[in-house]
């Protein structure tokens, strides 16, 4: 189907079910009731999953299949928003034409930095991108406050231009991004019982942008060009031997991943029509450096899953406070409860960055191939009795 | 040409803190092959090691004074501390003044201590893996230990000051002959300065003048044959990880009353000695201290106004700039030795 093999298709299926279906599956407790606070399907938090997905999938095709370590993804991201932006104050708030200049942006920004960056490799390599990315926060948020709005950011006014559109609504509000006038923010919201389900026209853009973004992933894996790129990773001194040049390859990884880091920020931008140089910290690079590792790079499915479990944590989990977790404990007797209390509280909470760096750390250690690998080890333990024709099912990380 | 020195001076404490975190970062490469992403949280918690031996030493007890009251008119409560008790007041207050440079007895120790405690937990199982793997690793570290102190010591800065006889500054430029009001520079500044001077002087006299120091570079230049020769090398480069970590806390102990620490101090620096230990050339021990002093002073100078007028924002930049510049015509980086870590 689609050019996809019979396994590679199956989770695509999977993939776009649990995206069409995320309003419901990640509300899976009545409104309300004491566990209502780690649903997740609300629109924002929704669209973050998809978005970061998105950035994920692209910084795996780079990271997972060729072994070049960037620190510096989130200036792609960064421009593709100031990009989006731009568009929406110039042009119209239709939202297609800004996130085709920030895709657009995107690729000729990574293409400019990855012909330089990738001269050199290993470490040189990601000190190289660290570089950059620094370097292009700090005169973003500088020298460059005219195009990119310095530490205010860059936001819409209601006197810019917009030639296709009007500058303000007949209310006299700055208009809000939109596809073609269905607007971005707009909710339909379906009450079932105690449950309130939201579907939010941003995210089911978004969604389709990054089923799409995952198709394009699943091709690139399966074909002769990612086969290339895996040898780049497993041994480029031997591939230069036989006649390639490996550059051309590196470069054209590089520049898609910047791609899909620029589609993520035009995305950003779409869904709350604002860009800051934050977005391009190396912190910010980091995280998707955090996201794809702790999913499994390499795999097609790990960065998705690293993206989604990185946002819940820091949107669910951050927000369990001390109250709370004396309510779930209150069973227990009272110095025992604030025993217990005090031993877990380090760890969620504000704390949750604790958490995730020890779980990255453990994943590092024990599980270089990330969940997917320890889902895969789990599942290899139920299936110890059956022959071994399960094999080829295993999405297996790219050496 | 006061401003001149001015810069040059200017540039000197931000390197020194380059200098000495990049000394550290290099040793830990050249002698173990790691690169170490955690080496930044070691600066940092020799900085908060500054601030918990102050608050230790201000430790205190409630004491009622008779002879002051509060607006009610009951007598006042007064916090003394235990120092008082033990010492008198005068010398108490002394040593809680000094609280700064003692510190650096009580940092080495235990920055000695979490050195050798990392690498025999963690970084031991790392040397076969490849260079990413040991970034992220020690990437997750550094937020593990970044978390901690935020726990303990919330996430502002705490202001640790320095000793009252080194607060304030003095004229330079008159040493020099230069007019008055010309060329002030504080005093902490010039003590940070000289201090890493000897730090890195004693890193070199050891490796360079010791038994110890001539086996670990033999183990530098060639570990196998050391190996074969029956010395046991990885036990000598576990004692300069513990020495390495010592030196990026003994930089931090003594940078906390530069800038107040907070726990996100040492990621802002780790980006630049990487930059720095680059630009020195992996390995190259002088080269990582030339490079930090180097690219401080340079910093300093893009700051001028004179050149931010030409090139607006170079102060932002120009350290990641001449880092790229050098990567990519001097890939070995300014002293680089041949063959460790090309490619």
């Amino acid at each position: 189907m689609l050019g996809l093999e019979k396994k590679d298709f199956r989770l695509l299926l999977i993939v776009i079910g649990l995206t069409m279906f995320a309003p419901f599956i990640l509300n899976p407790f009545p409104e309300g009731a004491e566990m209502a606070q780690f649903n997740a399907g609300y629109p924002d938090l929704m669209q973050r999953f998809v978005i970061f997905g998105i950035f994920a999938i692209g910084f795996n095709i780079l990271f997972g299949l060729t072994g070049y370590l960037s620190f510096g993804h989130a200036a792609f991201l960064g421009a593709g928003s100031y990009g989006a932006v731009w568009m929406f104050k110039l042009l119209s708030m239709n939202v297609l034409p800004a996130i085709a200049i920030s895709v657009i942006i995107a690729g000729l920004f990574s293409l400019l930095i990855g012909f330089i960056s990738l001269r050199r490799s290993g470490i040189y390599f990601s000190i190289l991108t660290l570089a950059f990315a620094q370097m292009s926060f700090a005169l973003a948020y500088s020298v460059l406050t005219p195009i990119t709005g310095g530490e205010t950011g860059l936001q819409l006014a209601l006197d810019d231009p917009r030639i296709f559109g009007a500058s303000q609504t007949a209310t006299g509000n700055i208009p809000v991004p939109s596809l073609f006038g269905l607007e971005m923010r707009s909710s339909f919201e379906w009450e079932v019982g105690a449950w309130l389900f939201t579907f939010n026209a941003g995210y089911y853009l978004a969604a389709a942008f990054m089923i799409f973004a995952f198709y394009m992933s699943i091709r690139i894996f399966r074909s002769p060009f990612g086969m290339m790129l895996r040898a780049i990773k497993s041994n480029q001194t031997r591939m230069s031997y036989t006649g390639l040049n490996a550059r051309p390859y590196t470069l054209a990884a590089f520049v898609i991943s910047g791609m899909y880091a620029g589609l993520a920020g035009g995305l950003m931008a779409s869904m709350d029509p604002l860009a800051g140089a934050e977005r391009m910290q190396w912190t910010a690079s980091g995280e998707v450096v955090l996201m794809t590792i702790l999913g499994g790079a390499g795999t097609l499915i790990g960065p998705v899953l690293g993206a989604g479990m990185i946002k819940y944590f820091e949107n669910i989990f951050s927000k369990i406070n001390e109250t709370i977790l004396h309510s779930w404990f209150a069973f227990l007797p009272d110095g025992l409860e604030n025993f217990v209390v005090a031993m877990i509280y380090p760890f969620i909470g504000k704390g949750w960055h604790l958490t995730l760096g020890i779980v990255f750390m453990l994943v590092v250690i024990f599980l270089p191939g990330g969940l997917v690998q320890g889902g895969q080890k789990i599942a290899a333990l139920f299936r110890r009795n059956k022959p071994e024709d399960a094999k080829p099912n295993a999405t297996e990380p790219a050496e | 040409m006061d401003q001149f020195i001015l810069q040059i001076l200017n540039g000197l404490d931000k390197g020194s803190a380059y200098a000495l975190i990049a000394l550290g970062l290099t040793l830990i490469f050249g002698t173990l092959g790691v690169v170490n992403f955690a080496h930044g949280a070691l600066f940092m918690l020799g900085a908060f090691v500054a601030v918990t031996v102050s608050n230790l030493l201000t430790l205190s007890h409630k004491v009622i004074d008779e002879t002051r009251t509060d607006f009610l008119g009951n007598p006042l409560q007064v916090d003394v501390p235990y120092l008082y008790d033990l010492f008198g007041q005068a010398t108490g207050d002394t040593i809680i003044d000094w609280a700064v440079p003692i510190s650096i007895v009580v940092a080495i120790p235990i920055m000695v201590c979490i050195g050798f405690i990392m690498e025999r937990g963690l970084i031991k199982h790392f040397y076969k893996r490849p260079h990413a793997d040991q970034i992220l690793v020690t990437f997750g570290l550094a937020i593990v230990i970044q978390e901690i102190v935020k726990y303990f010591y919330g996430a502002n800065p705490i202001p640790t000051p320095a000793p009252e006889a080194f607060i304030g500054s003095f004229d330079f430029g008159v040493i020099l002959g230069f007019d008055p009001n010309q060329i002030i520079y504080p005093y902490w500044r010039l003590v940070y300065f000289f201090f890493s001077v000897i730090i890195i002087g004693a890193v070199f006299a050891f490796l360079q003048f010791t038994t110890f120091g001539m086996v670990v570079r033999a183990g530098m230049a060639d570990r196998e044959t050391v190996g074969i020769l029956g010395i046991d090398i990885d036990k000598r480069f576990t004692i300069m990880f513990g020495i390495a970590a010592a030196v990026a806390g003994l930089a931090g102990v003594m940078y906390a009353p530069i800038n107040s620490p907070n726990y996100h101090m040492g990621m802002d620096f780790l980006v630049l000695s990487f930059v720095v230990v680059v630009v020195g050339g992996m390995g190259s021990l002088p080269g990582a201290v030339a490079a930090g002093f180097l690219l401080g002073i340079l910093e300093s100078f893009a700051s001028m106004s004179q050149v931010i007028d030409i090139l607006p924002g170079i102060n932002q930049i120009i350290i990641y700039l001449v880092a790229i510049i050098i990567l990519l015509t001097r890939p070995r980086g300014l002293m680089g030795r041949k063959g460790v870590m090309e490619e």
